[in-house]
């Protein structure tokens, strides 16, 4: 199959030239630009299953741009880590292109063609950091997917143009720090292929620019990520963005670029490294806990749901965090942070879609407002509950098995941390009680409340069912029903060869068996 | 061991039924119609597992392996089947009572109410069958979950508040239980329930004695369900959800899965032995004895049938708690046994108290003077089971309380000279059951309404309410009758036959933990 060797270029290829064709197809007709975006996302969809059987079966894939052997050209590596964030994007994408569909003819109706072309760069952009190998191009491609970013959020207008100038501001500082990481590794080693700087690097583990790189990195990712105290930029963001650029945002983009953080601590660094030179890894995990519990706090302060979500989204991914933090000390932890990566885009990207849902309809982006939504939009709704559910962690939905994994890292992490492993395992237990303060009042609001006037909630009178299209109520469903077929797959042995492998390409080791 | 998938139908029984009821919620008649087959299917189901775990075998299936040591399946022992059993042939009985009890009062959103009930049962057998604790927890926390919808089915301020009080305790007592889950899986590999207690646990004892019983109280901590004091005010806030709920929910399902769960817990994964070395059983029977007498207190306090009887359920639960912390043989079989006794006395006295709001609407005991003449089947069923609960025949209570008993007896002779204060305190407690319960009875029969001149009329309650009051008010009577007469060689096979084989799978469990 020589051209299923390309596959991984195709990717990005095909997406890219999507992105123009969208652009001048756009210029005749307006309509053109859904279905170009939508085959193109779906064939992409379909090329990233094919590469992440082909890396499940043969091994990883290296792919070399024009032929140019790696130190000189640029390398795609593809490992079961990438392959499975690929789908992880690409299947987050096409569902948001369905859902945008209706959404944005409403709330952007006369930059649909842009929109679609800047959304089919920001896939590019997404679809590029995960595949490469390469830590420049890997840049580059951050780079690339923040700008269609700060551009899809300022799309919106209004207040959404300040929220997207502070997440210029903030995403441009990230990329610096990772832009001068990049250099100063260039700078010690000749070399800027993540492959060969794994090689090169542990010699010169000792060397104080390596370290300062490495913290450079961290920072610049973390800032990327919003891993509290750095996300000042992103519930603005979420909040004032359009509703499918919101799903975006929170599941695609967040996630790989959390990708791009394990990739670059253990992939390119080594656990060695953390262990024996920078100590990054208790740190880390401190700051996720802090970060899991004041996002959480902070969460429940809100009235908005859309910005309630933002700063559940901040906690969530100090469970990612956590995850990575605590790897050092057990595998379980690499295991919790790739699980929830996949899981936490299945259950934001279903609560932030039933959120436009409620926007799309009926205006409402209040809490206080919701009452008796149960019976007018019964799908949004049904979506919402069960992947909030599946956020507070009750199983077998997604959350349960993330939360399984996470505790498990931080007992095996009392061996190491005697004390802190049990506050992680506390934090742990302690934010789902907090996820269930702030998802229930929801819950509570959309079914059970009686609203004032006396209609809605199961008052007995007909109420009106204004539920939203069937383009909008199909992702919705398809992701609620993940959250729990996903969760339970986690709980089975089916996963265990694909963790295996992740881990075996991070040189993480087994699982360890009692 | 049998490998079955029977405990796999059992449970997709009430699960396959939830959607479909939610489905077909435009049609009431077909809707309660599928409820009650479910529950005749689920019923008819565990009964067919009687047999291979008569013959001491033990029913297993699994599916898969979660973690290295853990795998998620089913495995009916014959102490499961008595959870089971209780649940299963309840629900048929409660289901056929909602449905007079939910049209006689017209109350709104009844789709939801059977849709939240069925999903409710099939947390309950989950936890009746699961094999392990990881199992027991995914079913333990979607019956928590499920249960909500019927707690604030009123929606009222007061019905939401009680459902926030409910999530409250629950779903933190959940996490507790899911860090026992986890260390007793990171210190031992696994978390099978083990006849005679995990190996590998007892194997820590002298080294980790603290770690094991901080991890205990994780556990008791983990099954608030069974509202041992102080941690007990969740229960008599529910009883604001309807009737049928608190009857099987909070008398039967949620509070049985607590201390179902620390029966387990005991019997299972510490094993009597670690128990008794650790000196867990005195701590775990303080509690349950201060509970029952602090609760039986209560009681006397409460005007609302409802609440009285709330109280009394936190009282009977630590009766079983006790039981199992005596750690002797007929300790923890009158602690099984209490499981489905009082589930069935407790259950018929809550369908009396909702069968007599919906004859009369009355809700306090002070208005009911005069209401036996009036209700006589459901008074007489009341004043049964009321008496069973005191320990009194007819009713099935005396036989698991004289159990508790020697229990106590057998516990100071071969723990500690300690253990017989318990027995006072189960007599006292029985005592004090009788100082709430016998006012009731004396009010409905003996006393006359005020201004009702001349001979009161009856007027029961429909008859889907009160046919299953009488049912169970019956097998109340039956199994009591049935313990008596299974000396007789000539009856012994009918006998056995009508109080489901309790007494066979009481003495099967009882061999299985005293290995």
């Amino acid at each position: 199959m020589v051209l299923a060797e390309h596959f991984p270029v195709f990717v990005i290829v095909i997406s890219m030239l999507a992105a123009f064709t969208i652009l001048i197809a756009g210029k005749a007709n307006k309509k053109a630009a859904f279905p170009i975006a939508l085959v193109t996302i779906f064939i992409q969809l379909l090329l990233s299953l094919y590469i992440l059987k082909r890396v499940l079966t043969e091994g990883t894939i290296h792919y070399w741009l024009g032929g140019w052997s790696p130190p000189w050209g640029i390398e795609y590596v593809i490992d079961t880590l990438n392959a499975f964030v690929l789908v992880v994007v690409l299947f987050m994408s096409f569902m948001c292109v369905i859902y945008s569909k209706r959404s944005i003819e409403q709330e952007q109706p006369r930059n649909i063609v842009l929109f679609y072309a800047v959304f089919q760069l920001l896939v590019t952009g997404l679809c590029g950091i995960t595949i490469t190998g390469d830590i420049f191009n890997l840049y580059v491609f951050l780079e690339i997917s923040a700008l269609a970013a700060y551009a899809l959020i300022a799309v919106a207008g209004g207040r959404a143009l300040k929220a997207s100038y502070n997440y210029v501001i903030m995403g441009s500082l990230g990329a610096c720090f990772f832009l001068l990481g990049a250099g100063f590794l260039y700078a010690v080693t000749g070399t800027l292929n993540m492959e060969d700087l794994s090689r090169i690097l542990p010699p010169l583990y000792g060397n104080r620019a390596v370290q300062a790189a490495f913290v450079f990195f961290a920072v610049g990712l973390s800032i990327k990520v919003a891993l509290f105290p750095l996300h000042v930029w992103q519930p603005d963001a979420y909040t004032y963005a359009p509703s499918v650029v919101s799903v975006i945002i929170a599941t695609a983009m967040a996630k790989v670029s959390v990708y791009a953080f394990i990739r670059v601590i253990f992939s390119v660094f080594t656990v060695e490294f953390i262990e024996s030179y920078v100590g990054i890894d208790v740190a880390l995990c401190w700051i996720a806990a802090m970060g899991i519990i004041a996002g959480s706090v902070l969460a429940i302060m809100q009235t908005n749901l859309k910005r309630m979500l933002a700063y559940s989204s901040v906690a969530q991914i100090g469970y990612i965090v956590l995850g990575i933090g605590l790897a050092p000390m057990s595998a379980w932890g690499l295991v919790g942070a790739v699980a929830h990566i996949l899981n936490h885009a299945l259950m934001k990207g279903c609560l932030f879609m039933a959120a436009g849902a409620f926007i799309y309809k009926l205006g409402l982006r209040d809490i206080r407002d919701f009452e008796g939504l149960g019976k007018k939009m019964p799908y949004a709704s049904f979506a919402f509950t069960i992947a909030a559910i599946s956020m507070i962690g009750v199983p077998p939905c997604t959350g349960f098995a993330s939360k399984l994994f996470l505790i498990l890292a931080s007992l095996q992490a009392t061996e190491t941390l005697p004390v802190s492993g049990y506050v992680f395992v506390a934090v742990l237990l302690t934010s789902t009680l907090l996820n269930l303060a702030y998802f229930w009042r929801v819950i509570d609001r959309i079914y059970f409340v009686k609203s004032e006037e006396g209609h809605g909630g199961g008052g007995g009178q007909e109420t009106k069912k204004a539920d939203v299209p069937l383009s909008m109520a199909i992702p919705m469903i398809i992701l609620a029903v993940l959250c729990i077929v996903v969760g339970i797959l986690w709980l089975t042995s089916l996963s265990s060869p694909f963790v295996g492998q992740v881990l075996a390409d991070l040189g993480m080791g087994v699982l360890p068996q009692w | 061991m049998v490998e079955m998938l029977t405990p796999l139908f059992v449970i997709l029984c009430p699960l396959i039924a939830a959607p479909l009821i939610l489905l077909l919620g435009k049609w009431p008649n077909i809707r309660e119609g599928v409820a009650i087959a479910a529950g005749i299917a689920t019923f008819s189901l565990v009964l067919s597992m009687i047999n291979p775990i008569l013959n001491s075998d033990v029913i297993r299936i699994s599916f898969q392996t979660l973690l290295p040591g853990i795998e998620i399946g089913f495995k009916v022992d014959a102490f499961g089947m008595l959870f089971a059993l209780t649940s299963s042939s309840l629900w048929i009985l409660v289901t056929i009572y909602s449905i007079g009890y939910m049209r006689s009062l017209k109350e709104h959103a009844q789709t939801r109410f059977f849709f939240s009930f069925a999903l409710a049962i099939f947390g309950a057998l989950g936890i009746a069958m699961s094999t392990n604790l990881v199992t027991m927890f995914i079913f333990y926390e979607i019956l928590t979950v499920s249960t909500y919808p019927l707690v604030i089915h009123d929606q009222t301020a007061e019905a939401l508040s009680a459902g926030h009080k409910y999530f409250a305790y629950l779903l933190t007592s959940g996490c507790f239980f899911l860090f026992g889950v986890m260390l007793v899986y990171y210190l031992t590999g696994t978390t099978d329930f083990t006849n005679g207690g995990i190996a590998a646990l007892e194997a820590l004892n002298p080294a980790h004695k603290w770690t094991l019983i901080i991890l205990f109280f994780c556990f008791l901590l983990g099954f608030l369900k069974a509202a041992w004091m102080p941690f007990h005010s969740w229960l008599p806030s529910a009883m604001v959800a309807p009737t049928p709920v608190s009857a099987l929910l909070h008398a039967v399902a949620v509070v049985k899965a607590g201390v179902f769960g620390i029966v387990r817990i005991v019997c299972y994964i510490y094993g009597v032995d670690l128990m008794t070395s650790l000196g867990l059983g005195l701590a775990l029977a303080c509690i349950a004895g201060f509970t029952m007498i602090v609760s039986n207190l209560f009681a006397i306090a409460q005007d609302n049938l409802k609440r009285r009887l709330a109280y009394s359920t936190i009282n009977q639960l630590s009766y079983i708690l006790l039981g199992a912390a005596l750690l002797t043989p007929d300790g923890v079989k009158g602690a099984m046994m209490h499981i489905p006794f009082h589930g069935y006395m407790k259950i018929t006295l809550f369908l009396c108290a909702g069968a007599i709001m919906v004859a009369t609407g009355k809700k306090n005991i002070s208005e009911m003077a005069g209401i036996g003449k009036t209700m006589p089947v459901t008074m007489m069923a009341f004043s049964i089971c009321a008496l069973g609960m005191c320990g009194i025949p007819p009713a099935v209570g005396f036989i698991s309380k004289w159990f508790l008993c020697t229990g106590a007896v057998e516990a100071a002779e071969t723990i500690s000279p300690v253990m017989i204060i318990f027995l006072f305190v189960l007599l006292i407690a029985s005592l004090l059951d009788v100082v709430y319960f016998f006012p009731v009875i004396h009010t409905a029969f003996f006393k006359d309404p005020e201004g009702v001149v001349g001979e009161p009329k009856v007027k029961e309650a429909p008859p889907t309410v009160v046919i299953p009051l009488a049912i169970t008010a019956t097998f109340s009577v039956i199994f009591f009758l049935a313990f008596i007469l299974r000396p007789v060689d000539v009856l012994a096979p009918y006998v056995d036959m009508l109080s489901m084989h309790i007494y066979d799978l009481v003495d099967i469990a009882i061999g299985n933990v005293f290995t």
